[in-house]
């Protein structure tokens, strides 16, 4: 056994640009063919108490496991979706330049499928029970798919809704009293364009809280009658576009670009999809110090965020070494703290000690524009079947005016 | 002998590589898109050829009108900064306004396009500078109004970000043009036949100027019709320009959709060849009606009005691009900034301090790239130049063509395959794949800038060199290159500037690992916090503008006691 | 001194005869060439001293006694030449002009000395560091011719050299340039559409005309 384990080693490294070999099961081996490696993590470059987090990590990882980690910050994941899809099409299948990526559901779903990641691994590091699979399902799927070891949870996000408490009083909780708001309020809430991911994310949202069967979401759309299940949504936006800013004849980018019309005044009421991001907002001098959070009534979609390995990673050990650490009872206590970033944490507190657990206890500034713990109740993704229709529904209906 | 053959070689050579350099990485990206647009990508298990991408594109909603929306903002745009500067030169060309206007032209070129309009965006949003400065005394308003500006379906905004970062890059391409079709003189010999300026401009002037100011106009329609940044910002959204759909069908998680996106960045070719071919067919029609009025004797064309206009747009134009990057500057040192306040107060050195630490990679790598970016392509297009006066002619229409080729076909369009050539290659992305992608974009503008200073230059001054001895390498770094140092520096400095704004190939062909201020400014702008952009785009600003600066002054440092150098200049 | 010689020189553009000339000019020697403009006196010039444009095809050689020039390149058939403009290089100079031209052998005093002898020989010692730019016409023609002659031409080529001169300066420096050319045994061919030159060159004159 162990003879044979040695040729197999020999004959891997005898590959030229496989200088990585390593058992996924025996972890010592991979952090030994990590040492000394550059990691090249993809992650979007748009916030920087993102990026200086990240800073803290590559320093993190090089003093602990002698890894060289190098963020590459992209406007948009896809660019480097494209990149590694430009690779495969070479036929460059193990010297990719992209070693670690941070995705969402829908990126994760389209790769998988087209066999672009590598895995499974993300079960086998030694961090991940940390998360209690058991009790929280949510880190083993993305977008209601099995994610079966192809990625590791690193974060959660729910939509959190926050407004100017200086002009608006009592927002609205779900989503008829959203259209009463705006009727009242015209010009001063809004929406990002589908299929930015925050659009998209409004569209399911809404649904979810105007469907008369939102259980049919969590089936394939294939199984459905779209028109029925969606016909609350249409009716609903054709209400609620008259009162949107501009008129709903012109929608900003996404949630950055809905955080500045806030800054600006021009609306008082937008949401995001991490929960802290309005205090942040604020300690940054980018919102109203009268920010305030909230969770609808009805509940709020949530989901956890990943990092996934693309099949052709050149430094897939060290990629794997860090992902492990990102789940670290350290790492993701940094993560959480407000003045870092204020991402909330995958690990289940029953699994940390006393001592860890501690660390995760929010500080004292900018507290006031914190949601109210514990008030929101989390709604599963629906299936990632349901987004294009969605997407291209609403293309078809409010897409060109 | 040696020396001869070297150099013929040399100079032989270089003409060629140059039309490698542009055309390998322009169609083999072309067809890095042809191939996808037909269904062909098996890396997304597209195995045959079929038209199903077309069709698909066929049936997305607002198709013809983000057609008509980059037709009409590409045309719209260089119609009206081709007009704003002709009028402008016409009235003012020998007055003391031109000369004070020629000396703010360099630094408003070093303007990114996405700095000009992010500042312009904040100057005339309903929360921007102008309502704030307005607010609430005039209008009442403690709260932003809600209309759609920047961002009318119109494309105004759009079209008014384009113009003012064009008229200076057409303002600057007329200089040498202006010299070489010796307008001063045909001015001098109409006016003394009694035209006033602007008519003897049009009349004498025009017919004279246009044909060598076509290529840059060419260019300005190709960057208007098929640029994604400036729409981004300034566009309207439902629909939006052809080209920003197409970068969000690139970037959309669905991978299928790419198929699409392919097509729909060779129907963003062929839109913008239709721009191209629509304005050609235009320029015969003016010059056919224009025939019979250049010589029907006639004196006047409402130059009083005219000259207003003109003073009143360039006025506009350089107006609204100094409060844009003003509105940038206030950005770069606020804190919170509410509306309707008009400055930010306190104001803080914070914003720049927290973002110091982590500039000082970026500026390096950015001026590594550009400057051998810049340097690369300088060698080849000189090579190019020299390789004329070798052939005493100039380079066949086919080779101008492909020189201009970067410029013309849409980026969005090629730079998918260019990748997938990088990776086929087994070149690795780095520094210098980033070198060579930048080249692509940078030779183009280089040559644009140097070609007619080069062959301008009177052929005597080479046979005066060689009858008293020199070899042919002498002539050209004695003799040439001397002689030409401010027009070279000039278009050195342009090429360094294009290559600071590049994003799309330095992301791409670096695979990230290069990290620039433009990949920086653009990360995090679409993070939409405007102090770290402002910042970013004030220092993408400030090295292009350093460059210019430079060109301007090392030959007057240089040439300070050499009067005949800096005045045909 | 060697003898310029030109033999059967004929120069077509496309199927049509531009000139035709055959002839052999003496060192000392100055040959006008007249005929009216468009007739092709340039295009002779450019041929003898190895530019011209490839618009023309010549037949003919060229020699200076049995060194044959057309098959060499231009820097290396010694040929002066000089323009109706002064043509000084504007990046260097006064030195630095007469310098241009001259062998690189010799040590860099004895170079400088020579400049400063010919400088001295026409009362611009003075003149060595200026900018060219600055100088006046006679003095940009006489440095003109300087800078030919201190490059050590075995012929010399002149095309309408004079005719941009103010009428005053132009028949002193006319006098002093056929002075040099003939103080160094040069053969000389001009090239002109003005009489006056002809007459004060005293030497042959060929008139071409149109073919």
């Amino acid at each position: 056994m162990r003879h044979t384990r040695g040729l197999l080693l020999a004959a891997m490294l005898a590959v030229p640009g496989i200088g990585q070999a390593f058992e996924l099961s025996e972890w010592s081996t991979v952090t030994e063919a990590a040492s000394g490696q550059t990691v090249y993590w993809s992650a979007w470059g748009g916030d920087s108490r993102v990026n200086g987090y990240i800073d803290w990590v590559a320093e993190q990882v090089d003093a602990r496991h002698d890894i060289e980690l190098v963020h590459v910050k992209v406007g948009d994941i896809a660019e480097t979706v494209s990149r590694i899809l430009a690779e495969k099409s070479a036929g460059n299948k193990r010297e990719g330049a992209t070693d670690l990526m941070w995705i969402n559901g829908e990126n994760f779903a389209a790769m998988k499928e087209r066999d672009l990641l590598y895995g499974p691994w993300a079960e086998q590091l030694p961090n991940f029970p940390l998360t209690a699979p058991e009790q929280n399902p949510e880190v083993r799927e993305d977008f209601t798919l099995p994610v079966e070891g192809y990625e590791a949870p690193w974060g959660r996000a729910q939509i959190t809704f926050y407004h100017d408490s200086a002009r608006v009083a009592e927002p609205p909780r779900n989503m008829p009293a959203l259209l009463d708001w705006a009727r009242e309020n015209p010009g001063r809430f809004t929406y990002p364009k589908p299929p930015s991911f925050f659009g998209t994310s409004f569209l399911k949202q809404a649904l979810l809280g105007l469907t008369d069967s939102p259980e049919v979401l969590y089936e394939p759309v294939d199984d459905a009658d779209f028109e029925a299940v969606t016909a609350p949504l249409w009716r609903y936006l054709d209400q609620l576009h008259p009162h949107l800013w501009r008129e709903g004849q012109d929608f900003p980018a996404g949630g950055p670009k809905m955080r500045q019309l806030m800054g600006d005044g021009e609306l008082s009421l937008a949401f995001t999809f991490t929960p802290t991001a309005p205090a942040a907002g604020v300690l940054d001098h980018q919102l109203a110090p009268s920010t305030r959070s909230y969770y609808l009534g009805e509940g709020t979609l949530g989901n956890v965020h990943f990092v996934a390995v693309p099949f052709n990673a050149q430094h897939k050990a060290g990629a794997l070494v860090v992902a492990n650490f990102l789940m670290s009872p350290e790492a993701q206590a940094h993560k959480q703290d407000l003045s870092v970033w204020g991402d909330a944490t995958v690990l289940d507190m029953s699994r940390l000690s006393a001592e860890q657990q501690q660390r995760f206890e929010p500080e004292g500034r900018a507290a006031a524009s914190l949601p109210p713990q514990n008030a929101g109740t989390l709604l599963r993704e629906p299936h990632p079947s349901w987004i294009e229709p969605l997407e291209s529904a609403w293309r078809q209906r409010y897409g060109s005016q | 002998m040696t020396a001869a053959l070297s150099y013929r070689l040399v100079i032989r050579s270089l003409p060629w590589l140059t039309i490698g350099l542009l055309s390998l990485p322009v169609f083999s990206g072309l067809a890095g898109a042809l191939a996808p647009a037909f269904g062909w990508l098996p890396a997304l298990g597209g195995e045959q050829l079929s038209l199903a991408p077309w069709r698909e594109l066929a049936r997305v909603p607002g198709l013809n009108d983000m057609l008509r929306l980059s037709l009409v903002s590409g045309l719209g745009s260089a119609a009206i900064s081709l007009a704003v500067v002709v009028l402008f030169l016409g009235s003012f060309l020998q007055s003391p306004v031109y000369r004070r206007l020629r000396r703010w032209l360099a630094p408003l070129l070093a303007v990114p396009h996405a700095a000009a309009a992010i500042g312009l965006a904040f100057l005339l949003a309903p929360s921007g500078w102008v309502m704030r400065i307005l607010s609430p005394w005039l209008t009442g308003l403690d709260y932003p109004p809600d209309f759609a500006f920047p961002g009318d379906s119109w494309g105004l905004a759009l079209i008014l970000g384009l113009v003012i970062k064009e008229v200076p890059f057409l303002l600057l391409m007329s200089l040498a043009a202006l010299v070489q079709c010796r307008a001063d003189e045909r001015m001098t010999v109409a006016r003394s036949l009694g035209y006033p300026p602007l008519t003897a401009f049009l009349k004498t002037v025009m017919p004279g100027l246009y044909p060598l100011l076509r290529l840059p106009v060419y260019a300005v329609i190709a960057f208007a019709t098929a640029n994604v940044e400036v729409a981004m910002i300034l566009g309207p959204t439902t629909p939006s320009t052809l080209a920003v759909a197409v970068v969000g069908w690139l970037h959309d998680p669905d991978l299928t959709t790419r198929f699409m996106a392919s097509a729909g960045a060779l129907l963003q070719l062929l839109a913008t060849l239709a721009a191209l071919l629509g304005w050609w067919l235009m320029e015969r029609l003016v010059v056919r009606l224009s025939r019979g009025w250049w010589q029907d004797g006639r004196r006047h064309c409402g130059e009083r009005g005219w000259a207003l206009v003109a003073r009143w747009a360039m006025r506009l134009v350089l107006g609204l691009m100094l409060l844009a990057l003003a509105g940038l500057a206030l950005w770069s040192v606020a804190g919170y900034w509410p509306f309707p306040q008009s400055l930010p107060w306190p104001p803080t050195l914070g914003n720049w301090q927290n973002a110091a630490d982590g500039l000082l990679s970026p500026v390096a790598q950015s001026l590594a790239v550009a400057l051998g970016a810049t340097l690369l392509s300088l060698v080849l297009v000189l090579g190019s130049l020299e390789a004329e006066t070798l052939r005493r002619r100039p380079l066949r229409p086919g080779a101008q063509l492909i020189l201009y080729l970067p410029l013309l076909v849409p980026s969005v369009a090629f730079l998918f395959g260019l990748v997938m050539l990088q990776a086929q290659l087994g070149q690795q992305p780095g520094l210098l794949a980033v070198i060579l992608g930048h080249a692509v974009f940078v030779l183009p503008y280089l040559f644009l800038s140097l070609a007619e200073s080069y062959r301008r230059l009177d052929p005597r001054w080479a046979q005066q060199a060689r009858s008293l001895g020199a070899g042919p390498w002498r002539v050209f770094m004695g003799v040439r290159l001397p002689m030409l140092l401010a027009p070279i520096l000039t278009a050195a400095a342009v090429g360094f500037a294009v290559s600071i704004g590049q994003y799309l190939p330095t992301l791409l062909l670096g695979a990230g690992r290069v990290e620039t201020l433009t990949t920086e400014a653009v990360s995090l702008a679409s993070g939409g916090d405007r102090r770290l952009t402002a910042i970013h785009a004030l220092l993408q600003l400030a090295l292009p503008a350093l460059g210019f600066v430079l060109a301007l002054l090392l030959p007057r440092l240089l040439f300070r006691r050499r009067r005949g150098l800096l005045l045909s200049h | 001194m060697a003898t310029l010689h030109l033999d059967n020189v004929q120069i077509h553009q496309g199927q049509q005869l531009l000139l035709s000339l055959d002839t052999a000019i003496a060192p000392g020697e100055i040959v006008t060439v007249m005929g009216p403009s468009g007739v092709g006196k340039s295009t002779l010039l450019a041929y003898i001293a190895g530019f011209l444009s490839p618009a023309f095809q010549a037949s003919g050689q060229v020699r200076l006694d049995d060194t044959r020039l057309d098959t060499l390149p231009a820097e290396q058939r010694h040929l002066g030449l000089l323009f109706q403009d002064p043509l000084l290089f504007p990046h260097l100079d006064v030195e630095g002009n007469l310098a241009f031209g001259m062998r690189r052998d010799g040590r860099s005093g004895e170079r400088r000395e020579r400049i400063r002898a010919a400088l001295a020989s026409v009362g611009l010692e003075a003149f060595a560091r200026r900018d060219p730019a600055t100088l006046s016409g006679g003095q940009k023609a006489r440095v003109a011719l300087l800078r030919v002659l201190l490059s050590a031409p075995r012929a010399i080529l002149l095309d309408e050299p004079f005719s941009k001169l103010d009428a005053a300066l132009r028949d002193e420096i006319r006098q002093w340039v056929f002075e040099r050319v003939r103080d160094h045994h040069l053969p000389t061919l001009m090239v002109t559409h003005d009489e006056a030159d002809a007459r004060a060159a005293g030497g042959r004159i060929l008139t071409l005309s149109a073919a």
